[in-house]
């Protein structure tokens, strides 16, 4: 009787988390492949609205995944040495330094934003262009790669591993590429993973950012549900799904962890 | 001979460590190693014997005016990957991104040997330590003490001047280290190579060792032959460190050192000896009959199989400790007479 109760307060649990994180899910795509949404399904079913999103924002939708790609390339360069150096180097300054990396993802992405023109906004070259939004998606997303990279870092023994290297006569640069990056590897798919998906993500900071020429995916999400049909920003939603959704698999499926095990003595 | 360049000779001149924060790990070092030869450093863990084996391995430099010379030449400011020497680690240091045989060759593809020579190589440091079937295996597939091995081969196979141990039994179990320390002992005498070994282990350090570096506090406390320096210790330290010590305080005169628990005759009994030492198999339980130096109670008596290990109270702080061979149930509490052989006295 005990487990039964159990069971059905799992299975309510379940539903509940269903209600907020799936069902929108699914009557949203399905909001974007319905002919009318006020009707409901029974006014059929269409690829009207999607073939309305590719035509009209699609341009978004590539900038989107440069922006992302240029992100992940911006944050490996910088963040795989920042993690190896905070790791070798534990003092109160790179701690500090590590505390001061997050910030941009504690303060509001607006605030950034808005430092970030007052800076450099009469800069009209870089302001206009979509390198402009790559630094803020790079400052947003820096901490999520280094922290990665530096967890697991920490958990490996790096200095012996390195030290070992070394007295098989491996140079730094040869430390670094046979040992430092393989062992990582985890964390820096980890990180990649976190990375890309922000950026694709990320609205606050971006809205801000943007120009007309230089509109992303979310912006352009908001615009579609501001401005159109409500199919039509459904539709958005679903290819926003498409592109994202097979993306986040084949990472998942490289960055599979592999099981320590326990080996015991054999007796010969 | 499988195994290795020519062996080198070390020396270090004038080495101290003093680490960033001030703390003195070493203190101003002399020392001499011959080629070919196998020192162990041995000590209790912050004595110094580690960072002297980083120093000579190129990951520590010495504080300024020390040298660390392999033939004869200043290798001071030599990083460890331009030394040629092979290391193993406490914690063994294997690269868990390789299999085994990456892990041995690695060192040799590090130095553009062509890929069939790494090969054959490899081979033959897996067959030399008997773990040719591990070949293919990652290293979190190993056992500790097949790790310890892989560590070996893989420290051998770029034939270095000279190996380099840190604690490589610390991290097993008792069985295993007397098996690998065999194995080692009998490795380092077929390769001829020059070795250095850090344990905090006496028994390791008097098995494996040509020569023992005691060191206590960053200093040396003695260098000599593992016999010299378990028969003649230079200091009170290296005395408990090494063995075990008995100890009887008294006066001596006329050829013999009085103590609460008798007379023992020394004729060459130092007039100004308060204490005298000696080791367990310098003293036995005295048979009926036999003159008896001392009198003193079974404290108590552990039965060890071949033989029986009792402390016996003598009025001393502490109970001597006697190993004793014969075919006789000790009780608790027993009076027995104590026969000391004078050969193996001494004052420190």
């Amino acid at each position: 009787m005990k487990r039964r109760g159990l069971f059905f307060l799992q299975l309510g649990f379940t539903l509940f988390v269903c209600a907020f994180l799936i069902v929108p899910m699914i009557l949203s795509i399905m909001a974007g492949l319905t002919v009318n949404y006020f009707v409901g399904i029974e006014s059929g079913l269409t690829l009207r609205w999607v073939m309305e999103v590719w035509n009209g924002y699609r341009d978004t939708i590539f900038l989107s995944i440069g922006l992302a790609l240029a992100c992940l390339a911006a944050t490996l360069v910088l963040g795989i040495p920042a993690a190896y150096v905070l790791a070798k180097r534990q003092n109160a300054l790179t701690r500090a330094i590590e505390e001061l990396l997050v910030m941009p993802v504690a303060v509001p992405g607006l605030a950034t934003a808005l430092a970030l023109i007052v800076t450099y906004g009469s800069l009209s070259g870089f302001r206009t262009s979509w390198a402009f939004i790559l630094v803020g998606h790079v400052l947003f997303t820096l901490p999520f790669m280094v922290r990665s990279v530096l967890a697991v870092l920490m958990a490996i023994d790096l200095k012996t591993l390195e030290e070992g290297a070394a007295s098989l006569g491996a140079g730094f640069w040869e430390r670094f590429r046979d040992i430092v990056l393989p062992n990582c590897r985890q964390g820096i798919l980890a990180g990649s993973l976190m990375v890309v998906t922000l950026s694709m993500g990320e609205f606050n900071m971006t809205w801000l950012l943007h120009t007309p020429f230089t509109k992303t995916l979310p912006v352009g999400l908001a615009d579609a549900y501001a401005s159109l049909r409500l199919e039509i920003g459904s539709a958005y939603t679903l290819v926003f799904f498409i592109m994202i959704v097979p993306l986040l698999l084949a990472m998942q499926a490289f960055a599979k962890p592999r099981p320590a095990k326990f080996v015991a003595e054999e007796t010969e | 001979m499988t195994g290795t360049g020519k062996p080198v000779s070390i020396a270090l001149a004038n080495c101290a460590k003093t680490f960033a924060d001030g703390t003195r790990a070493l203190e101003p070092l002399d020392l001499a190693i011959h080629a070919g030869e196998t020192v162990v450093f041995l000590g209790p863990s912050g004595c110094g014997k580690t960072t002297t084996l980083r120093i000579i391995a190129g990951l520590e430099e010495p504080d300024a005016g020390g040298k660390v010379l392999f033939d004869g030449v200043d290798v001071t400011h030599l990083p460890i990957e331009q030394r040629n020497v092979g290391m193993v680690f406490q914690s063994y240091a294997l690269f868990p991104n390789m299999t085994v045989a990456g892990n041995v060759g690695y060192g040799l593809r590090i130095r553009k040997v062509p890929d069939a020579q790494v090969k054959a190589r490899v081979s033959e440091m897996l067959a030399m330590m008997q773990i040719t079937r591990l070949a293919d295996r990652r290293i979190d597939q190993l056992s500790g003490g097949q790790r310890q091995r892989v560590a070996l081969a893989r420290a051998i196979a770029v034939r270095p001047r000279a190996l380099l141990l840190d604690e490589p039994l610390t991290a097993l179990d008792a069985k295993l280290r007397d098996t690998l320390r065999l194995d080692i002992d009998s490795l380092l005498r077929s390769l001829g190579i020059t070795a250095i070994y850090v344990t905090h282990d006496q028994a390791e350090a008097m098995a494996l060792g040509d020569r023992i570096v005691v060191m206590e506090h960053g200093r040396v406390a003695q260098i000599g032959k593992p016999r010299e320096i378990y028969q003649r210790p230079a200091t009170r330290f290296v005395a408990d460190f090494i063995g075990t010590m008995n100890r009887l305080t008294g006066t001596a005169r006329d050829g013999v050192f009085r103590c609460k628990a008798g007379a023992v005759a020394w004729p060459e009994a130092p007039a100004t000896a308060t204490e005298i030492l000696f080791r367990p198999e310098d003293i036995r339980v005295a048979g009926s009959g036999e003159a008896a130096s001392l009198q003193g109670t079974v404290a108590s008596a552990f039965f060890l199989g071949d033989r029986t290990r009792l402390f016996v109270d003598v009025g001393e702080e502490r109970p001597l400790v006697i190993e004793s061979t014969a075919r006789r149930d000790f009780q608790h509490g027993e009076a027995v007479g104590l026969a000391i052989d004078p050969r193996g006295l001494l004052v420190l």
